[in-house]
C-alpha cells in the first residue's frame, strides 16, 4: 500500500497550478506537433529540452512527457481528416480512419480515436503503477551482467521485431554504438575516434541525432511531395460524441487486445509503430466485419490507436525503473533527466520519489485532459493543417536549427544536425531504421561500461553472461529475440512441410 | 511539379552506395578503435576493445547489405530528378543558412533563410514574406532569451542594436 501513498503523493505534486499550467501547454503544444509534418514526438521533445533546463526536474518532465502525450493524440488528426499520418505510429490510422471520414463520418473517427488513445494509455500506466516499483526493486539487485544483460535483450529485440531487414537493422545500431563511442573514454579517460578533430571531444550527441534524423529527414521526404498540401475540413459535436461513445463498448474485447499489444510491444523496444500495425493486422484477421476493414470500419480505427497510445506510453517502464528507453521519444526522456542531474534507473524510486509519483500522477491528468483538449479543439488543430507547407517548413527548419544550438549552445551541432538529416533521409529511403540507431548512441557508454565492468570482473571471460539463473535467462530471451525472424520463419516451414 | 520526367536514379544504385557509406564508416572506427588500442591493459579492457568489435559488426553486416542490395533488383526508382531537385532545394539554402549563422547570427539568418524559401519555393507576396520572416525571428527572441533565458548566437546587426 506504500504505492498507493506514494501515488496520492505524487497527484499532489502534479494537481500544483504550475504544473497544471505546464501540463496544458505541454499538450497543446504536442499536438501541434504531433500534426505538423516534419515535426514528430522525439525531435518536438529534443527541441524543447532546453527551454526546461532551468525548471525544476519533476515540473520539466510533466511538460515534457505531455507533449509526447499531445503529439500521440496529435497523430491521429491528420491521419483521418487528411490521409497524411502526423506520426509514424498513425499510419494504420489512416486505412479506415480517413475512409470514414470521407463518409461523412469524421467526428465518429475521430472521437473513436482519441478515446482509444485515452483508453490504451489509461491501461499502460495503471500497469505502470502496478508494475514499475517491483521491476525497480528487482533491478537494484542487478551487478554489471544483468545490466549488460538487460541492455543486450533491449537491442536484440529491436533486431528481431523490427520489420526492416535484420542486417540493417544491426548496421544501424551499431553506427549508433559507434557515434556513441566517440570522444572521452568514460572508464580510461582516454580520446578515441576523435581522430584529431577538437569538436568532437565529447562525442555526438544524441539530441542533435534526434533532431536530425528525425526533423530534418523528415522535411526533406516531405519535400519529394512537393509544397502542394490539400486541407480538409473537422467538425465534431457533443452530440457525435455521446453516440460514438455510446458504440464503443461494445469493441471492448479488441481494446482489450490492443491494450496488451501495446504494452508488449512499448515495454520491448519495438515501439509503438509496430503495435499499432499488428494490432490493426489482429484486429482486421479476428473481427466479424474483417473484410470490411479499409472501408471505414470503427473497429479499424479503435485497434491501432488503442495499440499505439498503450505502447507509447508503455515505452517508460523500462524508461523509468531499468533506465533503457522503449521508444526514441522515452530515450530524449532519458536525456533530460542526466540533464537535470538525475541518475535513470532503479535508483529514482528510492531517491527521487517525488519525481518518479509524480511523472506518474501526471500521465493519468496529462492524458485526461489530452483527451479534453483534443475532443474540444479539433477544429483549431485542423486549421493548423491547412497553414501551407510552404510557410511551415521553414519555421520548422529554424526550429530545428535552435533546438540544435541550444543543446550545447554550439553552432557546430547545427551543422551537425543538417548532416544528420541528410543522412537520415537516405537511411530511411533505403529502409534502414533509426530508432536503434538513436537508443544506441544514447544506451551505449552504459552498455559499455556495463560490458567492461562484467569482463573485468571475470578477467575476460564471456561466461560471465552466463554465470548464474537470472543473467542467463535474459541472455537466453535475447538470443531468442535476436533470431526471431529465423526461428518464425523456420517454424512456418515445419509447418508447410508436414502439411 | 505538374510534369514529372519518370526518370532518376535507381534504387540500387542508392542502396549500394549506402552499404557501401556505412561499410566505409565501420573501417574508420577500426581504424580509431586500433590507434586507441584493443587489448587489454592495467585497467582492463584498453578504450578501442569496445568499438573494435562495433566496427567488425558494421563491416560485416554491410557486406551482407551489399550482398543483399547486388541480388535483388526490382528495377525501382530511387527518386525522380524532379523530387531530389525538390529536395536540393532546401537541403543547400539550408547549408547554406547552416553556414553563415557562426557569422550573421542565428536571427539574420534566420529572417533571410525563412524569406528565400517563402518567397521563391512558396511564390508569396512580399507583405507575407516580411511579416512571418520576421515576426518569427521576433518571437524567438522574446521566448527564448526573455523569458526562458536561452541564449542564442548573435551577430554584428545585435551587437549594434545593442540586444
Amino acid at each position: 500500500m506504500e504505492e498507493l501513498a506514494n501515488l496520492f503523493h505524487g497527484f499532489a505534486v502534479a494537481l500544483q497550478p504550475y504544473n497544471i499550467m505546464l501540463m496544458i501547454i505541454g499538450i497543446t503544444l504536442g499536438v501541434i506537433i504531433g500534426v505538423l509534418p516534419g515535426l514528430g514526438g522525439a525531435n518536438g521533445v529534443a527541441i524543447l529540452l532546453p527551454l526546461t533546463f532551468s525548471m525544476p526536474p519533476t515540473s520539466a518532465i510533466i511538460m515534457l512527457s505531455c507533449i509526447y502525450w499531445g503529439a500521440l493524440f496529435g497523430g491521429a488528426i491528420t491521419s483521418i481528416l487528411f490521409n497524411i499520418p502526423g506520426e509514424p505510429w498513425s499510419v494504420a490510422t489512416t486505412f479506415d480512419g480517413y475512409p470514414m471520414a470521407q463518409q461523412g463520418r469524421p467526428g465518429e473517427a475521430l472521437t473513436a480515436a482519441f478515446t482509444s488513445s485515452f483508453v490504451g494509455a489509461l491501461f499502460a500506466v495503471i500497469m505502470i503503477t502496478l508494475v514499475a516499483p517491483l521491476v525497480a526493486g528487482f533491478a537494484l539487485r542487478f551487478g554489471p551482467a544483468e545490466k549488460f544483460a538487460v541492455y543486450f535483450l533491449a537491442f536484440c529485440s529491436f533486431v528481431g521485431l523490427s520489420k526492416e531487414p535484420p542486417f540493417k537493422t544491426i548496421a544501424a545500431m551499431m553506427m549508433g554504438f559507434a557515434l556513441a563511442a566517440v570522444g572521452l573514454d568514460s572508464i580510461t579517460g582516454q580520446l578515441r575516434l576523435t581522430f584529431g578533430i577538437t569538436e568532437l571531444l565529447n562525442g555526438f550527441d544524441f539530441l542533435i541525432a534526434v533532431i536530425g534524423l528525425f526533423g530534418i529527414g523528415e522535411i526533406l521526404l516531405t519535400m519529394e511531395e512537393g509544397l502542394a498540401f490539400r486541407g480538409g475540413n473537422a467538425k465534431i459535436n457533443l452530440r457525435v460524441v455521446l453516440h460514438t461513445w455510446r458504440e464503443l463498448p461494445a469493441y471492448w474485447m479488441t481494446s482489450l487486445r490492443s491494450c496488451l499489444i501495446g504494452c508488449w510491444m512499448g515495454v520491448t523496444p519495438a515501439g509503438a509503430t509496430p503495435a499499432s500495425f499488428m494490432s490493426y493486422g489482429i484486429a482486421k484477421r479476428l473481427a466479424r466485419r474483417g473484410n470490411n476493414f479499409g472501408k471505414g470500419e470503427i473497429e479499424g480505427v479503435i485497434a491501432p490507436e488503442t495499440a499505439a497510445h498503450a505502447a507509447g506510453t508503455a515505452a517508460l517502464l523500462p524508461m523509468l525503473s531499468l533506465g533503457v528507453p522503449g521508444s526514441p521519444t522515452a530515450a530524449v526522456l532519458l536525456g533530460g533527466l542526466l540533464i537535470w542531474g538525475l541518475q535513470p534507473g532503479p535508483m529514482l524510486f528510492v531517491e527521487q520519489k517525488e519525481f518518479v509519483w509524480g511523472l506518474i500522477a501526471s500521465m493519468y491528468l496529462g492524458n485526461l485532459a489530452g483527451l479534453i483538449v483534443v475532443l474540444t479543439c479539433v477544429p483549431i488543430f485542423a486549421a493548423i493543417l491547412r497553414v501551407p507547407f510552404g510557410i511551415i517548413a521553414p519555421l520548422i527548419l529554424v526550429l530545428c536549427a535552435i533546438g540544435a544550438y541550444s543543446v550545447h549552445n554550439s553552432t557546430f551541432d547545427v551543422m551537425l544536425m543538417l548532416v544528420f538529416g541528410v543522412l537520415g533521409y537516405l537511411l530511411k529511403k533505403c529502409n534502414y531504421p533509426l530508432a536503434p540507431l538513436v537508443l544506441a548512441i544514447v544506451l551505449g557508454d552504459k552498455a559499455e561500461e556495463a560490458f567492461r565492468q562484467s569482463l573485468l570482473g571475470s578477467q575476460g571471460s564471456l561466461g560471465v553472461f552466463f554465470s548464474n539463473g537470472l543473467v542467463s535467462t535474459i541472455m537466453a530471451l535475447g538470443l531468442v529475440a535476436l533470431f526471431w525472424s529465423a526461428i518464425q520463419e523456420g517454424y512456418s516451414r515445419l509447418r508447410t512441410s508436414m502439411a | 511539379m505538374t510534369e514529372r520526367s519518370e526518370r532518376g536514379p535507381a534504387h540500387k544504385t542508392l542502396e549500394i552506395g549506402m552499404a557501401l557509406l556505412i561499410g566505409v564508416f565501420g573501417l574508420v572506427v577500426i581504424f580509431g578503435s586500433l590507434k586507441a588500442g584493443i587489448n587489454w591493459g592495467a585497467e582492463g579492457p584498453r578504450a578501442g576493445f569496445f568499438p573494435f568489435y562495433i566496427g567488425a559488426a558494421i563491416v560485416v553486416a554491410s557486406a551482407i547489405n551489399l550482398w543483399h542490395a547486388q541480388r535483388d533488383d526490382d528495377g525501382r526508382l530511387f527518386a525522380e530528378w524532379g523530387q531530389l531537385r525538390q529536395v536540393m532545394s532546401v537541403v543547400v539554402p539550408t547549408a547554406i543558412y547552416v553556414g553563415s549563422m557562426p557569422f550573421i547570427g542565428l536571427y539574420v539568418a534566420s529572417m533571410v533563410f525563412i524569406a528565400w524559401f517563402m518567397r521563391w519555393l512558396g511564390g508569396y507576396r512580399w507583405l507575407t514574406v516580411v511579416a512571418v520572416a520576421v515576426g518569427m525571428p521576433v518571437l524567438t527572441y522574446l521566448v527564448f532569451e526573455r523569458w526562458f533565458l536561452v541564449p542564442l548566437p548573435k551577430g554584428p546587426l545585435e551587437e549594434w542594436l545593442g540586444l
